[in-house]
């Protein structure tokens, strides 16, 4: 008991300083990556490469204004951004990421809790969500906000249906709720060279689901080509218009976890969680591999003749990567940190694409939004899911 | 523990019941009831039909009152206007609580409970998985989970029939 009760908390401390240090850095990288799509340097001045923009962000927004509009219905003004952040951040402490491993003392499985149902709970938890936005955009007692609020509910609503439909065909594939049972039946390789994840699993690879899943999922998390409930163009900000300060910060902070989420349930479900895109044997040296590559692009390019600073922390950043790699090369930790740097990778990879769509497609209209759910995204979700159903009936040994 | 949890979760289903009758404002009462929602869902949890609880917040709390809600904020409709008390409960109204509530309390007493009634105890009864409510709908439920299927089918025909013509 005092065991797990000390494992336990060991592990909500861990995941909830990488969670946020991830959601702070998360928003450096997207105005980064998004800075040079359109050819801008992005965040330069804090620190070397903007490395400290967001605490100087995090400083700024505690030390504004806290605005109270004056006809707002206070209880329910006050209470949205609470509801908005807390069910955002509460859906990562059922993803594994990675498998059981010893610990001092005896072993335990690398997460926070394994629910039996746990992509249900992942669903709850988005449906209850809807209400962060949709209260905000109503008490808030002002017709942008209000408009904001009223997309937001209808475009939830709308693609909750693909999303969900399309969410069963990999649980139909792994026969499992549980996200641990589902990466597990996921692991092994086909030839010894095709991960045997839900996209390449037999009988019926999930490439149709995984694309309909990420579109759903874009929606879900409102944001471009999606990002219909906070229009600038249109409606100012959307529902957090009246929004100042910390207040919106919460919202801020929500819709960055929704994306870690929704890229965390993406890995787990179609990307086999925690499994190496190669067999055992290379895998493990792949992430001493890559840290070394990098390090090795960061010393060629101090040679080059860069900007002022560049020569000083180029070389620092070569050898934190030197040292990273120096780090999954020991051989005790490999068990710790590979399964989480495959994790790390595929989820970073989607949230990349997340940046990346955000840098190159313009905004759906709304019509458009609703026709593209219910008419195209729908039927495909639902021709899918019968596919998927009638492979696994007709070949069920091939699993 | 369980008792703590299971006292929580009854007094909060209670508490927002009441709330959702007493508050003046839709959007309130709307809240309650996804209060009362999800208390029951806790509930469920507790009993251990963890399958059930999952499926409460998605149906319930999630979609049907997002729908709620939604009409509410679509037609911004404003604090609820009380009417004066009618004559009938007025006069009838505390007579006939008290002949339900100790209607009630002659039930409870008399209904004979199995002998063997443990405490709420949360792992107790582990048959709510989806894997064991599946099975039985689809062994012994089988043809009332079809018939609620055909019955959903004309539901869904029938809202689709009403938006067309409406648009027409």
């Amino acid at each position: 008991m005092t065991f797990f009760l000390i494992i336990t908390l060991v592990k909500i401390a861990i995941v909830f300083a990488v969670f946020m240090t991830t959601l702070a850095y998360l928003q450096w990288v997207e105005r980064k990556v998004l800075a040079h799509i359109q050819s801008r340097t992005g965040p330069l001045r804090v620190g070397p490469h903007g490395l400290l923009q967001p605490l100087a962000d995090v400083f700024k927004l505690l030390t504004k204004e806290d605005l109270m509009p004056p006809h707002a219905s206070k209880f329910f003004y006050l209470l949205a951004p609470f509801v908005a952040v807390s069910l955002a951040l509460v859906s990562i402490s059922i993803m594994p990421f990675g498998p059981k491993v010893p610990v001092p003392g005896g072993s335990t499985f690398m997460e926070i809790a394994d629910l039996n149902v746990g992509i249900l709970f992942i669903l709850a938890v988005g449906a209850i969500s809807v209400y962060g936005i949709a209260l905000a955009g109503w008490s808030s007692n002002n017709k942008y906000s209000l408009m904001g609020g009223l997309r937001s509910s209808a475009q939830m609503i709308s693609y909750e249906l693909p999303f969900t439909l399309v969410i069963v065909s990999p649980l139909l594939l792994a026969n499992h709720l549980s996200f641990r049972g589902i990466v597990e039946s996921q692991a092994g390789y086909y030839f010894n060279a095709i991960p045997r994840w839900s996209i390449f699993q037999m009988p019926f690879p999930q490439i149709l689901g995984f694309v309909i899943f990420m579109i759903a999922g874009f929606a879900e998390t409102n944001r471009i080509p999606f990002d219909l409930p906070e229009a600038e163009n249109e409606l100012v900000a959307g529902f957090h218009t009246e929004y100042s300060s910390m207040k919106f910060a919460c919202f801020f902070m929500a819709e960055y976890a929704n994306m870690v989420t929704i890229s965390c349930v993406a890995t787990l479900l179609f990307l086999g969680g925690w499994h190496p895109l190669f067999p055992a044997p290379y895998s493990d040296w792949v992430p001493t591999g890559v840290f070394v590559l990098a390090a090795l692009l960061l010393f060629a390019q101090t040679v080059k003749i860069g900007r002022k600073w560049d020569h000083i922390t180029f070389p620092i950043f070569g050898f934190a990567a030197l040292g990273l790699a120096l780090l999954f090369a020991i051989p005790f930790l490999q068990t710790y940190l590979v399964p989480i740097f495959w994790f790390a990778a595929k989820a970073g990879f989607i949230l990349f694409v997340y940046i990346w769509i955000r840098g190159t497609l313009p905004r759906f209209r709304y019509d458009q939004l609703m026709h593209f759910a219910w008419t195209f995204l729908f039927p495909c979700a639902l021709v899918n899911l019968l596919l998927t159903a009638l492979m696994v009936a007709l070949f069920p040994d091939q699993k | 523990m369980d008792s703590i949890l299971f006292i929580i979760a009854a007094v909060a289903a209670i508490g927002c019941g009441l709330n959702l009758v007493l508050q003046k404002h839709p959007i309130s009462s709307a809240l309650s009831l996804i209060g009362v929602m999800s208390s029951l869902a806790l509930l469920y949890l507790l009993l251990g039909a963890e399958f059930i609880a999952m499926a409460q917040m998605i149906v319930y709390g999630g979609a049907v009152m997002v729908l709620f809600i939604f009409v509410i904020m679509l037609l911004n409709a404003g604090t609820e206007k009380r009417s004066d008390k009618s004559l009938f409960a007025q006069i009838a109204g505390f007579p006939l609580l008290a002949v339900l509530v100790v209607l009630l309390a002659f039930l409870i007493r008399e209904t004979q409970f199995p002998s063997k009634v443990s405490d709420v105890k949360f792992g107790s009864w582990v048959g709510g998985t989806a894997e064991a409510i599946g099975m039985r709908l689809f062994s012994q439920f089988l043809l009332p989970f079809e018939v609620v299927s055909v019955l959903i089918l004309i539901a869904i025909l029938g809202a689709v029939v009403l938006a067309r013509k409406e648009i027409d």
